[in-house]
């Protein structure tokens, strides 16, 4: 059994100048301890589910359907009182610019123990010295010596460890990982996902990695699943995602992504924008008008197309392999 | 010679009246603020000629009289017209006001302008000038001014100036600070232009829209500091009509029921103030929506 | 920490120079020659020119700075002519009569405007972030003259439920004795509680006037302040954190909210202060407004540079106090780290 099911997820955002339907019928499953690539452009609604995973949506949106379901609980269910049993326990999340997601004026130390009074009954010189074994535990060095520290003392790579840190405090059974490595450095971000993979295996954690980085996803994740306005267009095992991809709009993708010794002018861009999800007469596939395989039964419900074992696209002209 | 080109603050007239119909509907107050200010504007104008009776004429009704059919709010302890003294004080205090403002606006913009262009030395001068002004309680500040400079109208004009200023400086100095490195007035530089010139072509006038909203988002305060002066007994003296100075006078009858002497002069003060605050808060809105709080 | 607040203090040395600079400057502004004002109109040509030997007016600008300078620090104020007592004396013992109205307005203001704030924030579009807006917008159009008297008027001479809007205290009751010079502490120090709900009553409808004007700042300052914050990046990892949700609003939230707030404390307390000045005589209360008025009004001149000084020390003080609280709130202002 899968630790996270998400199925047929639908969310809208009800704004001044209309409905956005941000995610439409998503569904994924991560298992115990695996890893998933959450992939797609900026604005295609990873960081939304992912907000949806944990409760921490927007007040404007509204789940319209579906559920999700982590260790077989529904944690839509009792208006989410069962994800509020769970958040910062077993399921935690750490986000991108890791300087500026941490309170600004106040200790970091205190901020893990923060976590660690809400969800455990430590106390008084246990609690700070298990903060410290915390922070010890992200590869923080002098840890003693950090607890004191504010976040704009230190630099972004530790914050980011702080963020972990905080994030593992309870040893959550998934990690949900939204861009963890953006503002950062080149080198600081190689630690940073080495750090994230080493924990998950440390301790088992299952790991949602969220990123528009197909080669970050490609290193560190068993699984992907591609999304594309509110979409999840194709998902499956890393490898055969990247080696057959059976979307267009996931084709295009591996291609843009830069691999080994790729040199830039082979990089293919992708041509168009996301399409405004607001609008009422979206097709049913949302790629559709930037698709080179566009014909007119895009419009018409997508259809499964099992690539293969565990391998799924949402198309109506998918990349068949006896073709290719 | 190149024409400066606008920059970043506003955007085209289309899309304006798009952001003031959108202002007008976001809040209908706007408008009734919009009609309300015409209203004291005609008033400030025409308003002697509009009053049905003479402002400084006692006894034109019997002292002390509530409001009626022959004077709708009333009369005070001598026998004058409260209506029209109300109607005739709209000159003095928006023209108080107006003349305050319209004086800071020009030094602080100037003062602001140079510092934030030059840089500094002069930066030193105008910002020490600034925080010195500021390190005062304002109204105190423009108090003692009146007090010692004497008790005139020209002198509560001036202290509402002075007290002023440091927004109008801080305004026009963080704006010119940032158009001195722009595009257009390096360019201009390159071209040969000299400082002046660039100062009074290129940075004055795209300082003029934040220095506008600056000056509508100051008008209520600066009436309502005129008007607190002329209550205290400076600058204004009697038998002028101006607001403050006749809430000072109905103050006494409240306590034994008049209190038509102080409540119409009061409302109208008030009702003037929120009317320029509300103006304000949407041409700021117009002007810079980001801003919107 | 030291560090942190003796930069504090030594920035404030500046301001506090400006001021003294500027009172001098105003009583040396005086209209005609300060010496036959200082004289008054029974000054025989003997007496100006007594006073101007005396005020050292016959001395060169700067000169006559350092001797205004050093009789400031001698306490020498001048004298009121009205009274004849020393300015100092009068502006100290009248002084905490404006402070304990000051203070309780502020506090009113305070108590009110940031729950307010906080809600507002918290629940956009709701009718009490309609009524946040409301207020912030109609309070600063508020005349706090006028609305004194319209205060009196209703809760007075309508209802009867304030006292006659006249001082500190009702006639018949006499003032406690002085420790604070503020009644509330002072009748309670002696156990007078007859006194301190007499004081009490005096104070409530001036407090009050003073916090409706200062309230709308504040309110609308905590508003977008906890607005920016509650979008910020930090609270969404608190939010994921799974911490409680009045932790998030209070140990996260509001915290950061108040370093803003404090930032625009200054401004507020120059408000108050000023107003402070209307209401003292609307009320007829007995502090150094109320006396800066009535010698304004006779042409005493050294009573309102006393009391012009006083204030601007005040509020020196005052900023410099938010200065250094918002130093020890926010550790990326301190120095010694």
């Amino acid at each position: 059994m899968s630790l996270l099911a998400v199925e047929n997820l639908s969310l809208e955002f009800r704004t001044r100048s209309g409905i956005v339907r941000a995610l439409e019928n998503v569904s994924l499953e991560l298992p115990e301890g695996g890893s998933l690539g959450l992939v797609g452009e900026s604005g295609s609604g990873k960081s939304v589910l992912s907000f949806a995973i944990l409760g921490i949506q927007d007040a404007a949106a509204r789940i319209t359907a579906g559920r999700i379901r982590f260790a077989g609980q529904d944690l839509l269910a009792n208006e989410g009182r069962a994800m509020k049993a769970l958040r910062g326990r077993e399921l935690a999340m750490i986000f991108q610019n890791p300087r500026v997601a941490l309170n600004p004026i106040r200790q970091v130390g205190q901020q893990i123990e923060d976590v660690l009074r809400r969800h455990t009954d430590l106390r008084g010189k246990t609690l700070r010295a298990r903060a410290i074994e915390c922070l010890a535990e992200v590869r923080i060095p002098d840890p003693e010596r950090r607890y004191a520290a504010y976040p704009f003392e230190l630099s972004g790579g530790m914050c980011q460890r702080v963020m972990i840190a905080i994030a593992l405090a309870c040893r959550p059974r998934l990690l949900i990982a939204d861009e963890p490595t953006t503002g950062l450095d080149v080198t600081t971000q190689a630690a940073i996902m080495r750090l994230i993979r080493d924990l998950g295996h440390e301790k088992g954690m299952a790991t949602l990695l969220i990123t528009h980085d197909l080669g970050l996803a490609r290193e560190f994740c068993d699984k992907l699943a591609v999304m594309h306005a509110g979409h999840i267009v194709e998902t499956g095992p890393t490898e055969a995602v990247f080696r057959t991809p059976a979307h267009p709009y996931a084709a295009q993708l591996t291609r843009a992504t830069p691999v080994g010794q790729d040199r830039l002018e082979n990089l293919a861009a992708i041509p168009g924008n996301l399409p405004d999800l607001r609008r009422t007469d979206l097709p049913a596939c949302r790629f559709a008008e930037r698709c080179e395989r566009r014909a007119d039964d895009c419009a018409i419900p997508l259809p499964r197309y099992e690539v293969g074992a565990g391998h799924t696209a949402f198309c109506h002209h998918p990349t068949r392999l006896e073709a290719a | 010679m190149t024409k400066a080109t606008p920059t970043l603050t506003l955007s085209p007239w289309p899309k304006r009246w798009a952001t003031l119909r959108y202002v007008v509907a976001e809040n209908p107050l706007s408008l009734a603020a919009f009609l309300l200010f015409a209203l004291l504007v005609l008033l400030a104008l025409v308003g002697p000629w509009l009053a049905p009776f003479d402002a400084l004429a006692s006894n034109v009704g019997a002292p002390l009289s509530p409001p009626s059919g022959a004077h709708w709010f009333g009369t005070d302890a001598l026998g004058r017209d409260i209506l029209s003294r109300v109607m005739v004080a709209a000159r003095l205090d928006l023209g108080i006001a107006v003349a305050a403002v319209g004086l800071s606006c020009v030094l602080g913009g100037l003062g602001g302008a140079c510092a934030g262009y030059f840089g500094g030395w002069t930066e030193r001068i105008v910002g020490r000038i600034s925080d010195t002004i500021m390190a005062f309680p304002l109204f105190v500040l423009a108090m003692g001014i009146v007090a010692a400079l004497g008790n005139t109208v020209a002198n509560i004009v001036l202290a509402t100036a002075i007290i002023n200023l440091p927004f109008y400086i801080r305004v026009a100095r963080a704006e010119s600070a940032v158009l001195r490195n722009a595009g257009f007035v390096e360019a201009a530089r390159l071209a040969g232009n000299s400082e002046a010139r660039l100062l009074f072509h290129h940075i004055i006038p795209n300082i003029l829209p934040p220095m506008t909203v600056q000056i509508s988002l100051n008008m209520g305060w600066a009436i309502l500091n005129a008007a607190g002066l002329s209550f205290i007994g400076l600058g204004v003296r009697p038998p002028a009509a101006e607001w403050g100075i006749m809430v000072a006078e109905g103050a006494q009858y409240i306590v034994s029921g008049e209190w038509w002497i102080a409540l119409f002069p009061g409302a109208v003060l008030m009702l003037a103030v929120f009317c320029f605050n509300l103006l304000g808060d949407s041409l700021r809105d117009l002007v810079d929506p980001r801003r919107r709080t | 920490m030291l560090a942190t607040i003796l930069k504090r203090l030594l920035g404030a040395i500046p301001n506090l120079i400006g001021v003294i600079v500027v009172t001098f400057l105003l009583t040396r502004a005086l209209p005609g020659d300060p010496a036959a004002f200082f004289a008054g109109p029974a000054g025989t040509a003997e007496a100006v020119e007594e006073i101007r030997v005396k005020l050292g007016l016959n001395k060169s600008l700067p000169e006559q700075f350092l001797l205004y300078v050093r009789d400031l620090s001698r306490g020498d104020w001048g004298n009121s002519l009205a009274t004849g007592q020393s300015v100092l004396t009068e502006l100290t013992t009248r002084l905490p009569a404006s402070l304990e109205l000051t203070l309780c307005g502020l506090v009113l203001a305070v108590v009110i405007a940031i729950p307010l704030g906080i809600l507002a924030a918290t629940r956009p579009g709701s009718w009490i972030d309609h009524l946040c807006r409301g207020i912030a917008t109609a309070g600063v159009s508020l005349p706090t003259f006028f609305t004194g008297l319209l205060l009196a008027y209703i809760f007075y001479f309508l209802l009867g439920w304030a006292p006659s809007p006249l001082g500190r205290l009702d006639p018949y009751l006499s003032s406690p004795p002085t420790v604070t010079g503020f009644y509330l502490i002072d009748s309670l120090l002696v156990g007078d509680l007859d006194v301190f709900v007499g004081a009490a009553k005096q104070l409530i409808l001036p407090a009050v006037t003073l916090a409706l004007f200062v309230l709308a700042p504040l309110a609308r300052m905590t508003r977008a302040a906890m607005l920016g914050v509650l979008s910020a990046d930090f609270i969404r990892t608190a939010r994921a954190a799974g911490l409680a949700p009045t932790t998030v609003l209070f140990t996260y939230a509001f915290r950061n909210a108040l370093l803003p707030v404090m930032t625009t404390l200054g401004m507020v307390f120059s408000f108050l202060l000023g107003s402070n000045v209307l209401v003292e005589k609307v009320f007829a209360w007995p502090g150094i407004g109320s006396f800066a008025i009535e010698a304004l009004v006779a042409s005493d001149y050294a009573p309102v540079q006393g009391f012009v000084l006083t204030m601007a020390l005040l509020y020196v003080f005052l900023n410099l106090a938010i200065d250094i609280a918002y130093g020890l709130v926010d550790p990326r202002m301190r120095i010694d780290q």
